[in-house]
């Protein structure tokens, strides 16, 4: 069954109205097809309508949609071969951040990141994709593995925020994103970071310093999610379309302040719908900026990335 | 532990050192409740004479503390917060930066400069809680960064003193991605082999314990300080758990082997120089 969102109803009833209409022409052989046709046309402009007009705390919506592609149906639709690696080598394994060696568009590549979960079981294992000091450490390995074999890195990021548990605190959390926001200002290989989905603070900056980081249309990107921003400035959760609007967290808010480089567009009704189509522009996006890197000495690479952030921020002087 | 003979330090030191501990001619604890005289307070470096309570201080304090009879030259003094996301919440951001700056004196959460340290040329940048809870906005993220160029400019080590509940909130993505910045310019300095301590002081936790904080050669921390990612309070609703004895103090931090090692106040100047002279 399709999920639909509050702001989709008109949709959704349209829709309905469609199906009501199929079945009353088969079991009683009237021809409706003039009438079809024009319910379609009415439901794609409606579609239209609505996605070209999205507040920013529908897109937030969006980012969160049960049924949008994560990491791995992305590596599973955009790649000829994956080969999945596992665990930090010191702590455990983190379901919640996933990573291996990729075939994509006849090149290998490095492709990780956050991880959510489908159904309940998935999602609790998946510790609704917030990753643990662990998940990040085990990044990091993935990430100098490429670099060491001289292969672009690919991240992909959609998460809450990293995980506040008790045992996440004993094994340094703070530490552990500290390292990789450090580490991958060096690294040699391009790297390429996409958010996804939900972009929460530090749990996915983690894993996202790059050469050229994207947004997909429908997904926020800040340094906390407009609920706890909701909960702190105005103490009540009741702020957060407020909070979202205020904190300009969508892909079209950060490309214009030039915090992150570059939105992948979604296929209209957003990446959930079309998970072939989503992946398949995504693949171009990708193999297109690839195309762009490679052109670059590594030496290039570093500086330009370290250029890049030294850049953002407004002060008065 | 004294690894020099100590001078006499913060006589001569200007009225607003008091900014942050409490005024008056007597000083009470707030942890052992003992009263003692502010003065003898001050020349403890505001640690109590008692229970060795470490009073939460700013960068006045700690400059006067750390550099030679307190002087130093500071680095971006006017460098004030602009609003580049026009941010409301309950009240206009500019509003706030504004009667903030009137409250406490200060320009921003982070005060930097250079000059000596028991004859050690040093930069050092250090944070004030006071100003939105020493929270990381363009501001601090800059100023950051232009003390470590200046670091990597002049070879002289650098030392960072946090001092944050983390985000600024109001600056959103900006916030975040002075994350990103302080991280670069630390990577730099790293690269360039300049010594590095970072003090984690009470409290340091969010986005600043996930960049810099973390980042140094050497991590060390003051006695009891609250050091975490995640703040107590989301902790325990995460968890639905009370939090145990002692979680995310230095010491247990320490323990779990994320700092170097915990050093008391009245001794920091002395052991910060002396591990820098070692590295010479
Ligand atoms: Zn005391």
């Amino acid at each position: 069954m399709r999920t639909y969102l509050d702001f989709e109803r008109p949709i959704a009833d349209l829709e309905a109205r469609l199906v009501e209409m199929k079945k009353l022409a088969e079991s009683s052989n009237v021809d409706v097809s003039e009438a079809v046709a024009s319910l379609e046309v009415s439901i794609s402009k409606l579609r239209k309508e609505i996605f070209e007009n999205l507040t920013r705390w529908q897109r937030v919506q969006l980012s969160r949609h049960p049924d949008r592609p994560y990491t791995l149906d992305y590596i599973s639709l955009m790649c000829d071969q994956f080969i999945e690696l596992h665990g930090d080598r010191a702590v455990r394994d983190d379901p919640a951040m996933v990573g291996g060696f990729a075939e994509l568009g006849g090149q290998t590549v490095m492709i990780l990141g956050t991880q959510k979960g489908r159904n309940t079981k998935q999602r609790q294992q998946r510790n609704f994709g917030m990753a643990n000091p662990e998940g990040y450490r085990k990044a990091l390995r993935l990430m100098k593995l490429a670099e060491k074999f001289n292969k672009p890195i690919i991240t992909m990021i959609d998460t809450p925020g990293a995980f506040p548990g008790l045992e996440a605190e004993e094994r340094g959390q703070g530490e552990a994103i500290a390292r990789n926001l450090k580490e991958m200002f060096s690294l040699k290989v391009p790297v390429i970071c996409i958010i996804i989905g939900e972009g929460a603070s530090g749990g996915a900056l983690g894993i996202a310093i790059g050469d050229r980081v994207l947004m997909l249309e429908n997904t926020w990107y800040s340094v906390i999610s407009p609920e706890n921003c909701s909960t702190i400035l105005w103490r009540s959760w009741d702020y957060k379309e407020q909070a979202a609007e205020a904190m300009k967290l969508s892909a079209r808010d950060m490309e214009k302040y030039g915090l992150v480089d570059g939105i992948v567009e979604e296929p209209v009704g957003g990446a959930h719908a079309d998970h072939a189509e989503m992946a398949r522009h995504m693949k171009e996006v990708i193999l297109h900026t690839l195309e762009e890197l490679n052109r670059l000495s590594p030496e290039e690479r570093v500086s330009q990335r370290i250029d890049k952030f030294c850049s953002m921020g407004v002060v008065v002087e | 532990m004294s690894w020099f003979i100590r001078k006499e330090k913060g006589i001569n030191t200007p009225t607003e050192m008091k900014r942050e501990a409490p005024d008056g001619l007597w000083y009470q604890c707030p942890n052992c409740k003992k009263v003692m005289h502010t003065r003898e307070h001050k020349m403890n470096a505001y640690t109590c004479v008692h229970c060795n309570y470490h009073e939460k201080i700013g960068s006045t304090e700690y400059f006067a503390l750390l550099f030679d009879d307190n002087l130093f030259t500071e680095l971006d003094a006017n460098m004030t917060s602009a609003d580049p996301l026009h941010f409301v919440d309950t009240k206009a951001y500019p509003e706030r930066v504004k009667s903030t700056i009137g409250k406490t004196g200060l320009k921003d959460a982070v005060r930097s400069g250079y000059g000596k340290m028991n004859d050690l040329e040093v930069t050092i940048a250090c944070m004030d809680f006071n100003f939105i809870g020493g929270s990381m906005g363009s501001v601090v993220g800059e100023k950051i960064a232009r003390a470590i160029d200046h670091s990597l400019k002049t070879r002289t080590p650098f030392l960072m003193i946090s001092r944050s509940g983390g985000a600024r909130m109001m600056e959103a993505g900006f916030s975040l991605m002075q994350m990103a910045k302080t991280s670069a310019k630390l990577a730099l300095l790293s690269e360039a082999r300049i010594p590095y301590v970072s003090l984690l002081t009470d409290p340091t936790t969010g986005g600043v314990t996930a960049s810099f904080a973390m980042q140094g050669d050497f991590n060390i921390a003051e006695p009891g300080a609250l050091i975490g990612f995640a703040g107590p309070r989301v902790i325990r609703e995460t968890i639905g758990k009370n939090l145990p004895e002692g979680f995310q103090s230095a010491e247990f931090v320490l323990e779990h082997g994320f700092l170097d090692f915990i050093v008391d106040r009245k001794d920091l100047k002395d052991k910060v120089t002396s591990l820098f002279r070692m590295l010479e």
